[in-house]
This record gives C-alpha cells, structure tokens and sequence, in this order.
C-alpha cells in the first residue's frame, strides 16, 4: 500500500551525524510498515485484560494505569479517527515547575489532580468552570537536598486516587495522603533516607486497603524494597526487599519460581560476593498491577549495583526480574530474572499488562511486559512461564530467551567489565524502551510501545561505595540506534509476536501512551508535538506544537460536559531530557551517564518548563 | 677529553634539573584532619558599593600545580565526584566544564562548595576529604573549565576518552555559544 509521510511532515532535523544522515532522511520520506496493517484484532486470540482488572470505564482516570490490568486504554469514543483532525486547546495551566513532567493526570469526578516534578506540588483543577481554575495546591515541601541523589531528573510519574484521598510520594522519600475534596494533609510518612540515596519518584498504587510504593536509588547503591503502607494511616504493614535473605524478601512457602535459576535457599544473599547485596540495587521504581481474580500484585526490581559487573560475580538475585506477591502479606508467589547478573544498567522496572488470551491454543492468563532489554515478553502470570520472548527493537547484548530454561542467552562479545571499552552495544543502559509506559486496545488486540533507538559503549571502571554518593563504576557514550533516527512508536501485535507497524522519531519517545475505543493513539516526542496516530495503520492524524518535550503520560476523560478530553502534560527532562533541564554539556560524552551524548541537538528542539494541555472537539 | 665527557654528564643532569623547578610543592601537607574555615561570599554583592572579594593563601599553591592537578583528577573519581558530574558535563549534578558557576567560579568558591556542601544536592565532604585534597580537586574543576595552565593540566586518560584531555579543552569562557 502507498502511504505518505506524517510522522514527520515539516519537521527539522537537527545535527544528526552525517553518516546516518542518508538513512534517516530514507526515514523521512516513508516510515517502515513492518507487517499488513490489522483492521482489528487477529482471528481467534480472543485477547483482552481480565473483567475484574479492568472495570467498565466511567470516564475518569483515578490511576497513571488507567486500571489494574494497566492498559491506559479508554473507552471513549467520541474522539475518533475521522474527527481526532479538528481537536482543539480547551485550556492551559502552567506548573511554575521547570524539570522533567511524567506524571499522568487524574480525573476524578469534576476536580482534574496534577503532580509535578521536585517540590512535587498536587494542584486540583475545577473541570465544572471555565478554564479550570485552581480549587486548591497542596506543597509538601520536600527537602532540597533530595536533587542531589535522583539519578536522572527529579521526576514524579503521578498520583494515585481512592476512597477520597490522593496518594503520591515525594522526592526526599515520603509517602503522602490529600484529601482530594479540601486539600488538607490526612498523613505523611517518611519512608525513605535521602542520606543513603534514597528517593521516590514512582506512583504508588492502592490495593484493597494498602498503599504499595518502592524506592529509587539503583545508581547510588540503595538496597530495593517495596513497601505495603496503611490507607487509614500510613503505617508501615510490610517491606520486601529485592536482595538479602529470604525472610526480609518475604520469600516463604508460597514461593513457587517457575524456573530452576530461581530456585534455592536465600538466593538473595548466595547470588553475590559477600554483602554485595546490601548496596545492590533492585529498586523498585517503577508500574505495578494487580489482579483481583488471582490476588497478586506484579512489580519489577531495578538494576544491581554497580553497573559495573565485575564488582558483583553472581546473579545477584532478585535484581532485574519481576515478582508476583500477595499486596496483603506482601509474600512472594513466584519470580522470574528477565537479566541475571544485568550488565548494562537493565533495570527490569516496565509496566506489565495483564490480559486473558487464547495461546497456541489454549485459554491462559497472561501478563505482557516491553522490557528494557528489548524484548516483549509474555508470561503466563499464575506461574511465571515464559511464553514469548521476541525483540521489539535492536538489541545485539544478547540472542534471545531459551524457553527451556527461561534464561537469556548472552553475547559474550558484548560483556563488559572493568578496564574493557566494548563499543556498540544495544539497547543502551536507558533500555529498549524505558519507564514509559505503553498502552493496549482490545479491539485491535496490539500494544502500542514509545520507545527508543539508541546503542552505546561501555568501559567499566573501579568505584567506592561511599553512601549517598552514586555507584556506578561504568563509563557510558551513547549514541543513535541503527537507522540514525533516536526514537520508535511500535504497534505490538501481541497474538502474532511481531510488529504491526513503527513509527520512527528524531528523538527518543520518552512519553507514555493511550489509545481509546476511538481507534486514535495519543503520543508525544521530545520536541514538543503532541501526536495523534490511527491505532489500525499508524497513520498520522493529528498534531499540535505544545510549549516543551513531552515526556508525560496522555489520558483521556469525559468532562462535567459530558464530552471526551485528552489531557497531557508537557514539560522536557527525565533521565533522556536531562540535557535540557540538568544544562549539561554535551561536550563531555559520558555527561547524564552517558545519554547526554545521544542528545546533543536536544537544547536547539526545546526548552523546560511544564504546562498541562487538555483537548477537545469544537 | 674526561673533562669534556664529564662536562657533558653534568650537563645532562643539570638541565633536567633546572627543567623541574617550576613544579614547587609541599612536601608536608597540613595533618589529614580539619579543613581551613576561611569563609567564601557565594554572592558578588555586599551593602556598601563594593565587591566582597575573597583570597586564600592555599589557592596560589594549588591552582597551577600539576601534581595536585592530577591528584585532583584522580580524586575526582575516588570520591564518586564523577558520579554525579560526569567528566564535566554533569548529570545529577552541574555540568563543571562550562562557564556557569551557580556558587562562584573562583578555586576558594569552589573549595567551599566541596567543603561545606551547597542547598540544592551538593553534599558537604566537610572532615571527610582531608583539605589539601579538597584543594586538588578544586583545581582540578577549574582544569575542567579550561583554568588551569596547559602545561599543569594533565594530559590523556588511559581510559576511555570522554572529552578532549583538560590540558586541551578550550577556556568555557572564550567559547561562545554555551554547547
């Protein structure tokens, strides 16, 4: 089929190297179309999220997830592909805030709720009056200090409402309820210690009546946890750890790993030289989901640390792999390593879509992950099989999964280690696809992934553990994926393992997604444009210039009005955005951990600073 | 000719000789512990007309130095300074290699900065970095910024290269344009 080119129309490139200047421009002219374009979803997969996990939609957006199953799908459809061309601002509002915005939006009721990056401000926006002023802002006024151990950009992905409260953590480590109808503070509790490296930037999620949220701090050698709080009042219920002895990872008899790799006594501790766990990463900053039917919550562990490999022979347990556990104990069900011994920052920390669909055949439960690593895992998430392990981007660090052992083959010419410059390698530390998170629709039965197109070189190198200073102990350069473009858009045919079609992006796609029953895909890209694209054929629809880079995540709502909005947060930064926020100089390749290096261009595309945009039908 | 032959053997002794007194340095730094309590204005402006102006005798004796240049470069690294400013360019801290100094540019300012630590992240390594050290390092920030004298600043890593060895990189302020 013919197709025109949307995805870049009247858009500058901006300092790309000349080598792959060829290639891209190749880009520009007819983005790639891997597979036949799919007009719904493929016969017989009968694929779609559990009905507990993904209630029929209300019109608000009460978590970043949408719902349990984290599908970030709506179920409006006002908004659709033969009108999304005429959606228009409704209203502004400005953050004050000039670091990286990833937070989603919530919606709950008429009141829209804002969290911004560090000092993490909540702002309630009137959605019943003209331009939705402000109800109220409530400022938790963390500590300063807190800045100076976040790895990449102070950010905060959002809150999370129930029972009449707002939910979200701070940066300098507390976790903190709002009453969403006053404002006022129900309770704060001071979780984490930014004197060890410590911070919180994730969302937490309710279940049931705990607030779960884990810590960050990968790069500064924190020891992971995840910890289950009170909604009442904040006390503490449970902490399981990502490393140590089985007891403090909540490791008992319900403990069933599918795989022989995770089976054994206190493999929290026997996986690493001795203490190596205690400054060994694991931190869970990232999506969690949950699912009512099977009572488990799924969450990922962070990166061991240091990066450098070297310093931590072993596979240092339970880093980079996902756990299943009970959110009223908190006692784990099973666990499977995405990255044993990870050598390359792969932080195993992705959102995981719960879905119930037919394979091979068969009726399973299913969980779907995009990691970091480049593949697009699905796991049968009763037991922590791997069905399917099939990249989504360019990766050479390792071949593929063995399904027979679940372990990812590695490529020994890719290893690392100290004093070694291994150039080349992909996907960067930054992984395939990051944080952001991606979205699905079950009437198209695909998974649509913002991602990146990045490789780089590594040389590890001794380092200190001195506490609340990072350790690292590698020196990363990154640079333009094959192709030379940074960034990819990929619709995931999930039933079919492959790619349904890709976009390319000049810079990495560092912003969430959300599709709707509108059959429309909501993105944005680093230069500032907010995208619609068709979620059947990837056909651009729509665009609009907002103020910075978008690094937020989209979601779409139905108004006091009774019509659809989408609303998106616009505001560069984030570990890709660093650059812009952080006014590094790129002249140092291994600035930002080396992501600096990859994007050099990115102060001449944009500047900071966060404004939420919403839209709407004339 | 043995006086010739020894003439020449002198010679050759004596002009390395004289080559190396440039390089003057202390051979008895002050005792690891306590750091000198010199207190360093972080603003340019004062009640009264003036600039507040700022001397310490240690910066003389380390800014241009090379040993301590290199001390300070690796230092750099065994603190985790690096950690967090890269090579220079930054990441969760500030970038060091540009012309932008949020606390003062100068090498007490940035002595201070070390020394006492700085609101927004900056730890205070105060009584953890002995103080001739915590010099070392800051003449080596301002090797970063192209400060220091190419014939001090030390020369390539053995490591994988970053940037432009510091005896190298350009003066940041000459350099227009901020990168």
């Amino acid at each position: 089929m013919s197709r025109r080119s949307p995805a870049f129309e009247g858009e500058p490139v901006i300092g790309l190297r000349c080598k792959v200047l060829a290639a891209f421009t190749a880009g520009l002219l007819s983005f790639a179309v891997l597979g036949p374009a799919l007009g719904q979803q493929s016969p017989g997969a009968n694929i779609a999220p559990p009905p507990a996990a993904a209630p029929a939609d209300d019109g608000q957006w009460t978590m970043p997830a949408k719902n349990y199953a984290s599908t970030r799908y709506s179920e409006l459809s006002e908004i659709n592909e033969s009108n999304v061309g005429r959606l228009q601002v409704a209203f502004t509002f400005s953050t004050g805030v000039a670091k990286g915005h990833e937070a989603a939006p919530l919606v709950v009721g008429a009141t829209m709720y804002i969290v911004t990056p560090f000092p993490n401000i909540l702002y309630a926006l009137d959605l019943t009056k003209p331009g939705a002023p402000m109800k109220w802002k409530f400022e938790p006024k963390p500590e300063p200090a807190a800045q100076g151990v976040a790895c990449c950009d102070v950010v905060n992905r959002g809150a999370v409402f129930s029972n009449g409260r707002i939910f979200f953590a701070t940066l300098d480590g507390h976790a903190v309820a709002v009453d969403a109808e006053t404002g006022e503070q129900v309770w704060n509790t001071k979780i984490g210690n930014i004197n060890i490296g410590e911070t919180i930037t994730m969302a937490p999620l309710v279940v049931k009546d705990k607030v779960l949220v884990g810590n960050s701090g990968g790069e500064l050698g924190v020891r992971g946890w995840i910890k289950a709080l009170d909604v009442d009042d904040g006390h503490v219920v449970w902490t399981a750890y990502s490393t140590g002895p089985d007891n403090e990872v909540l490791i008992g008899a319900e403990f069933k790993p599918f795989y022989e790799m995770d089976q054994g006594r206190d493999l929290g501790v026997t996986s690493w030289p001795p203490d190596a766990w205690k400054i060994g990463g694991g931190n869970v900053w990232g999506w969690i989901s949950y699912d009512p039917e099977l009572d488990l919550i799924y969450h990922g562990t962070g990166n061991p640390g240091p990066w450098n490999p070297d310093l931590r022979p072993g596979d240092n347990k339970w880093t980079a792999g996902i756990f299943a556990r009970d959110p009223d104990t908190g006692s784990a069900h099973w666990f499977y390593q995405w990255t044993p011994h990870d050598q390359h920052d792969y932080d195993g920390i992705n959102e995981q879509i719960l879905l119930d669909m037919d394979w091979q055949g068969q009726p399973r439960k299913v969980l779907v992950r995009p990691e970091r690593n480049g593949y697009v895992y699905v796991l049968d998430r009763t037991t922590g099989e791997v069905l399917s392990a099939k990249p989504f981007g360019a990766v050479n660090s390792s071949k593929g999964v063995d399904l027979e052992t679940g372990r990812l083959i590695e490529n020994p010419e890719k290893k690392t280690g100290t004093g070694k410059v291994v150039r080349d390698i992909c996907p960067t530390a930054s992984g395939a696809k990051d944080w952001q998170p991606s979205a699905f629709s079950p009437r198209t039965g695909l998974l649509y992934i913002p991602h990146s197109n990045l490789c780089m070189d590594e040389q590890g190198v001794e380092v200190n553990y001195i506490a609340g200073t990072p350790y690292v102990g590698m020196n990363v350069r990154m640079k333009p994926g094959p192709g030379g473009h940074r960034g990819e858009f990929t619709a995931w045919d999930i039933a079919n393992e492959k790619p349904a079609w890709k976009l390319k992006e000049n810079f990495p796609v560092w912003s969430g997604a959300l599709v709707t029953a509108g059959d429309v895909v909501f993105y944005g890209t680093m230069e500032g444009w907010f995208k619609a694209v068709s979620a059947r054929t990837g056909e651009l629809l729509w665009q609009f210039k907002t103020s910075s880079g978008i690094i937020g995540q989209p979601i779409a709502y139905r108004g006091p009005d009774g019509h659809e909005y989408i609303a998106v947060l616009s505001g560069v930064g984030g570990w890709a955005g660093a650059i812009v926020t952080g006014d590094l100089d790129p002249r140092d390749a291994t600035a930002a951990l080396g992501f600096a290096n990859a994007m050099r261009d990115l102060k001449d595309a944009t500047n900071a600073g966060g404004a939420l945009y919403v839209f709407r039908l004339p | 000719m043995k006086t010739r032959v020894l003439l020449l053997m002198l010679l050759c002794v004596a002009i390395p000789v004289a080559g190396c007194e440039r390089e003057e340095r202390n051979t008895r730094p002050d005792p690891a512990l306590g750091s000198s309590e010199q207190g360093v204005p972080v603003t340019t402006l004062a009640p009264g007309g003036e600039r507040p102006s700022l001397s310490d005798t240690k910066a003389a004796e380390f800014e241009n130095n090379a040993y301590h240049l290199s001390e300070g470069k690796r230092l750099f690294d065994w603190f985790n300074c690096s950690g967090c400013h890269a090579n220079g360019g930054g990441g969760m801290g500030p970038a060091l290699m540009d012309d932008k100094w949020i606390y003062g540019g100068s090498i007490e300012s940035i002595h201070a900065t070390i020394r006492d630590g700085r609101p927004n992240g900056m730890p205070s390594f105060r009584d953890r970095i002995p103080d001739d050290q915590i010099w070392e390092l800051a003449a080596f920030v301002r090797a970063l910024s192209g400060n220091a004298s190419k014939a001090a600043a030390p020369s390539r890593n053995d490591d994988m290269m970053a940037h432009p060895s510091e005896n190298r990189l350009p003066n940041a302020t000459t350099l227009g344009k901020s990168p």
